[in-house]
C-alpha cells in the first residue's frame, strides 16, 4: 500500500481530469492518491467523478487560499 | 450507474480550432468516466493521418493533390484569421504560456484514455485514404449505420 502525490493546481480543464483519472488507474487496491486542487470546476467535480468510479475520498482539507487537498483511496 | 455514459463526436471539420474542440471534449469525458467514439469524416480525417505535414497520400492523382492541400494534424488551419498558417502556431505559443493543454496533449491524452477512433469509409473512398493511412488506434472503417448502433444511448455532437 503506497501513497502518492499530484498537484494539478496549474493545470486547465480537460488536463485536470485527465491527468487524475490517468493516475488514478495506475493505483493498486488501498493505494492512497493525495491530489492539490484549486476552487471552483477541479474541487467540485475531481472528486465526484472519483465517487463515481469507485474509489474513497478519504478527506477533503483546505491548504491555503484556495488550494485544496483532497485525498483518494481505491 | 444505472444510466451509460457515452458521448459521441462526428468530427467533419479540419479547423485547428474545432479539432481542439473535438478532443478537448473526448479527453475530458473519457477522463470522467465516459465511453467515448469520434467518427472522423471528410477534413476531419486530417487529424488521424499518419502524416502529420503535407505529404501525397492515397490512390489517384486528384486524391494525392487534394490530400497535399489538406495536410495533417500539424498543419491544420485556424478557421478564421489563419493568416497562412502563422496563427495555429501563435495559438499553441499563447496556451502553453496559459498552461492550457495544446492539440498534441489533447490529442495524446485522448488516446492514453482509449477513445475510440473510428474512419469514415465513404470519406476514406473519396480522399482516397486507406486503413494503413491513419494511426493504429483507428479501430476501424465505418458507416453510417455502424456509427448510429455505435453512439446509440448516448449523446452525439456534429463538430
Amino acid at each position: 500500500m503506497s501513497t502518492f502525490n499530484l498537484d494539478i493546481t496549474k493545470e486547465r480543464c480537460p488536463m485536470t481530469f485527465v491527468k487524475t483519472k490517468l493516475h488514478l488507474e495506475q493505483l493498486e487496491p488501498g493505494d492512497i492518491l493525495e491530489i492539490q486542487l484549486l476552487e471552483g470546476e477541479p474541487l467540485q467535480n475531481v472528486p465526484k467523478t472519483a465517487a463515481e468510479q469507485g474509489f474513497h475520498i478519504l478527506e477533503t482539507v483546505l491548504l491555503k487560499d484556495n488550494i485544496y487537498k483532497v485525498v483518494i483511496q481505491k | 450507474m444505472a444510466e451509460q455514459k457515452k458521448l459521441s463526436i462526428i468530427s467533419m471539420s479540419g479547423d485547428f480550432d474545432k479539432v481542439i474542440a473535438v478532443f478537448t471534449l473526448a479527453s475530458g469525458a473519457a477522463a470522467v468516466g465516459y465511453e467515448v467514439n469520434i467518427f472522423f469524416t471528410f477534413w476531419g480525417l486530417n487529424s488521424i493521418k499518419k502524416e502529420t505535414e503535407r505529404k501525397f497520400i492515397g490512390s489517384g492523382f486528384m486524391a494525392r493533390f487534394f490530400n497535399f492541400l489538406l495536410g495533417g494534424r500539424k498543419n491544420l488551419p485556424l478557421s478564421r484569421l489563419n493568416f497562412g498558417g502563422l496563427s495555429p502556431i501563435l495559438m499553441t505559443g499563447m496556451m502553453k504560456g496559459k498552461n492550457v493543454a495544446t492539440l498534441e496533449e489533447l490529442f495524446d491524452a485522448s488516446k492514453a484514455l482509449k477513445v475510440n477512433f473510428y474512419a469514415c469509409e465513404m470519406a476514406m473512398h473519396v480522399l482516397g485514404l486507406s486503413k494503413d493511412d491513419f494511426i493504429p488506434e483507428v479501430k476501424d472503417v465505418l458507416g453510417v449505420a455502424s456509427f448510429l448502433e455505435l453512439s446509440k444511448g448516448g449523446q452525439t455532437l456534429f463538430i
